[in-house]
């Protein structure tokens, strides 16, 4: 049997006292991609930011194992550098900071982790140009300053060109497909597709269905009030589509 | 390169009598002498009306309106010698080199102590017409062009150090650009500190005359050799005929005991562009006023500013931007970094006359505090008298963004690295402005070190 990339068991957590995971369970092998479903509220976004190492949580319980570490006891940028990469929902506008910049710190830092030699400016370019094309972005990109006066599609857009350009051993879409038309949708989901390889996996937060569409998940969780209440293949987001997340809720879920 | 051979050094028109080097600010001992009589009557009267006015107005206070944030107490306590004799200043090329923007092609006017330094000077080719020289000369040698401009624009009425610098002034840079002419390199006027004795002062005076659609870039730096404190109290006015562009730039790293006060009085004709930047990281007091006329139609004005301060630096800046005719645009842009004790001040006042309609104007300060005990105090204010305008101001005072760096240590940035990436960025936003490269690279290149030296790296921060 394979080693999981990921191991979540049992986690627990809460935010300024209110509980909002209530133990989740969740193994995801190389390879693989999955999709957390829910609805507004669940944790959902409260998992992603926890994987990727945001503050302002606590956990008041259970363990995450990544590729045979404790992952809650690392730095964001540990994490980063050991391979996990969030795509936020809402990515930040960094005024001043130069996106080829930016991108050469954070490909660099990942290099010197892995004891690689640091790309220069020129290999750098060289090799983000190529990225660029992946994404359909436009090249002036890399001159503007780190999401800023960007479109809510060419946000979305650069937090894929950057998990292209990192290649991420797991990375967490969060709600990647929110705000995109059907056009850029396609777009991204072409460039998430483009970047499985059977060495890595993906999970992918979502609100609708929509995007599973485009990126066909190997397994489907629904998430709710803090667990994951149902898990199944691809189909499972079809059906979620025809009855909703009330037709998913097992009586035992719901809180009283 | 020409070597300034030509440019001989002019006697200054004003007091050159050897008398005590005491020189204090006390009022009563301000007198001009005769010998200011040799000088055109124009400027003589432009000195009384300068004197009379400082007479009048004395040093301001903290109970004035205008001066509230800054404390200038301390340049009335100093003894304020004017150096009045060349005295071997010992400035070799070598110790300038250590100046930033010296490697730029343009043109270089030094000034030592306030007295212009022909032998440090060159001139770079320049077309045919444009005149770039010491001021002293011009008013011997080129006084019909001197006069229209010089204490013309820089008013003395509520401005003590202007009414002070107008009274004593006696050297600085004369720039003139004729119409329909391009200056390509930038020219650069450098005015070192030598001081030996404490409250030494200067006071240079600049005159930039850009005709219309011409195109110029002049920086003003001001450096120190010296290691005790001394007063520069500068004044440059700036015109800019229709259609000119213009872009200034004052580059002020006094040394940290040091009081520095200037004055920026830009005319802007017409469709003309100017561009103001003031970047300001000595001094122990700094406080520069920007006055901007918009006197044409249709024109823009950008007054930029950065000031980095540690210890227990105050820097100000106070400018009044007055839209007298429509259809123009002023932005002004102020981003402080403070650490330590340190203390920024923001005063910006947006006049908009009657019939000044379709003016679009903008004003932003932000203030970035990397200590608990920095602070900053930020003054808008808006006059308004026409109906048909658009006026924004805003000003922020905060800390580093947690979200941001969260995202950068999220992308594998260590977080002292993104912390000092998200101050480079602060700083870049007005850096950025900077439209000549050559300048702007350098000045990129200089905040980074400054920034460096002002918040060594802190494993808590």
């Amino acid at each position: 049997m394979k080693e999981p990339i990921i191991s979540i068991k049992n986690l627990s957590a809460d935010v300024e006292g209110r509980q909002i995971l209530k133990g989740v369970n969740l193994t995801i092998y190389p390879g693989e991609m999955h999709a957390i479903m829910g609805p507004n509220g669940s944790g959902k976004s409260t998992l992603a930011a926890i994987l990727a190492g945001r503050d302002g949580y606590h956990i008041s319980g259970g363990e995450v194992t990544y590729c045979g570490q404790d992952l809650l006891a690392l730095d964001p940028e540990e994490r980063a550098c050991e391979g996990v990469f969030l795509a936020f929902q809402y990515p930040v506008e960094i005024p001043g900071v130069n996106s080829t910049y930016f991108l050469k710190t954070a490909y660099n830092e990942i290099r010197k982790h892995r004891g690689l030699p640091e790309l220069d400016a020129m290999e750098f370019l060289k090799f983000v140009k190529e990225k660029v094309k992946l994404l359909h972005l436009a090249e002036d990109l890399l001159q503007r300053p780190v999401n800023f006066g960007f479109s809510g599609g060419e946000k979305k857009r650069n937090e894929i060109f950057q998990m292209a350009v990192l290649e991420p051993k797991f990375a967490i879409l969060d709600e990647t497909d929110s705000g995109l038309d059907i056009d850029a949708l396609k777009i991204v989901s072409e460039g998430v597709n483009t970047l499985k390889r059977p060495d890595h996996a993906q999970l992918v937060i979502t609100h609708y269905q929509r995007l599973l569409n485009f990126i066909v998940p190997d397994f489907v969780h629904v998430l709710y009030d803090g667990r994951i209440v149902k898990s199944g293949g691809k189909e499972l987001a079809l059906e979620l589509e025809e009855t909703g997340y009330d037709g998913m809720i097992p009586a035992a879920a719901v809180p009283a | 390169m020409t070597p300034m051979n030509n440019m001989t050094e002019t006697k200054p028109n004003v007091d050159r009598e050897p008398r005590s080097t005491e020189f204090s600010l006390n009022r009563t001992e301000l007198a001009l002498s005769e010998k200011n009589a040799n000088e055109p009557a124009w400027l003589l009267s432009a000195r009384k009306a300068g004197f009379m006015s400082f007479d009048e107005l004395g040093l301001p206070t903290l109970q004035d309106e205008d001066w509230r944030f800054t404390n200038v107490a301390p340049i009335e306590k100093m003894t304020l010698a004017p150096v009045s004799k060349p005295a071997h200043h010992g400035v070799t090329e070598k110790a300038l080199g250590q100046f930033p923007f010296t490697a730029l092609a343009g043109s270089q006017l030094v000034f030592v102590n306030g007295q212009f330094a022909p032998e440090l000077s060159f001139l770079a080719p320049l077309p045919e017409g444009v005149k770039v020289m010491n001021l002293a000369a011009a008013l011997a040698t080129e006084p019909t062009l001197v006069e229209p401009h010089l204490c013309r624009h820089a008013s003395t009425d509520t401005n003590a150090f202007t009414a002070l610098n107008t009274a004593f002034f006696q050297d600085g840079a004369f720039i003139y650009v004729p119409v329909g002419l391009a200056v390509a390199e930038p020219i650069h006027l450098r005015f070192i500190s030598t001081a030996q004795d404490h409250g030494t002062t200067a006071h240079p005076r600049n005159l930039i005359v850009a005709g219309r659609e011409s195109r110029v870039t002049v920086i003003e730096s001001y450096v120190s050799l010296s290691d005790v404190p001394y007063f520069t109290n500068s004044v440059t006015e700036i015109v800019a005929g229709g259609n000119a562009v213009v872009e200034h730039l004052k580059y002020q790293d006094e040394n940290q005991q040091a009081f520095h006060i200037a004055t920026v009085a830009a005319h802007c004709g017409r469709a003309s562009k100017v561009v103001t930047h003031s970047i300001a990281l000595g001094a122990k007091l700094s406080r520069t006023n920007i006055y901007a006329t918009l006197a044409g139609e249709g024109l823009e004005c950008i007054l930029n500013g950065l000031y980095l301060t540690r210890a227990e630096q105050l820097a100000d800046h106070y400018m009044i931007v007055d839209h007298a005719q429509p259809h123009g645009a002023s932005h002004e842009y102020f981003n402080g970094i403070l650490a330590d004790k340190s203390k920024g001040v923001f005063h910006g006042r947006i006049l908009v006359r009657p019939g000044a309609q379709k003016t679009d104007a903008k004003q932003t300060n932000k203030n970035l505090l990397l200590s608990d005990h920095a602070t900053a105090d930020t003054k808008p204010q808006l006059e308004i008298y026409a109906d048909d305008v658009k006026c924004t101001h805003g000003a922020t005072l905060g800390q580093l963004d947690d979200e941001s760096i969260f995202y950068l240590r999220s992308r594998s940035i260590p977080r002292e690295k993104a912390r000092r990436m998200l101050i480079h960025a602060f700083a870049g936003e007005i850096i950025d402005r900077v439209r000549c490269v050559a300048v702007r690279e350098e000045l990129d290149r200089l905040v980074w070190d400054r920034l460096e030296q002002n918040q060594p790296i802190t494993t808590n921060p």
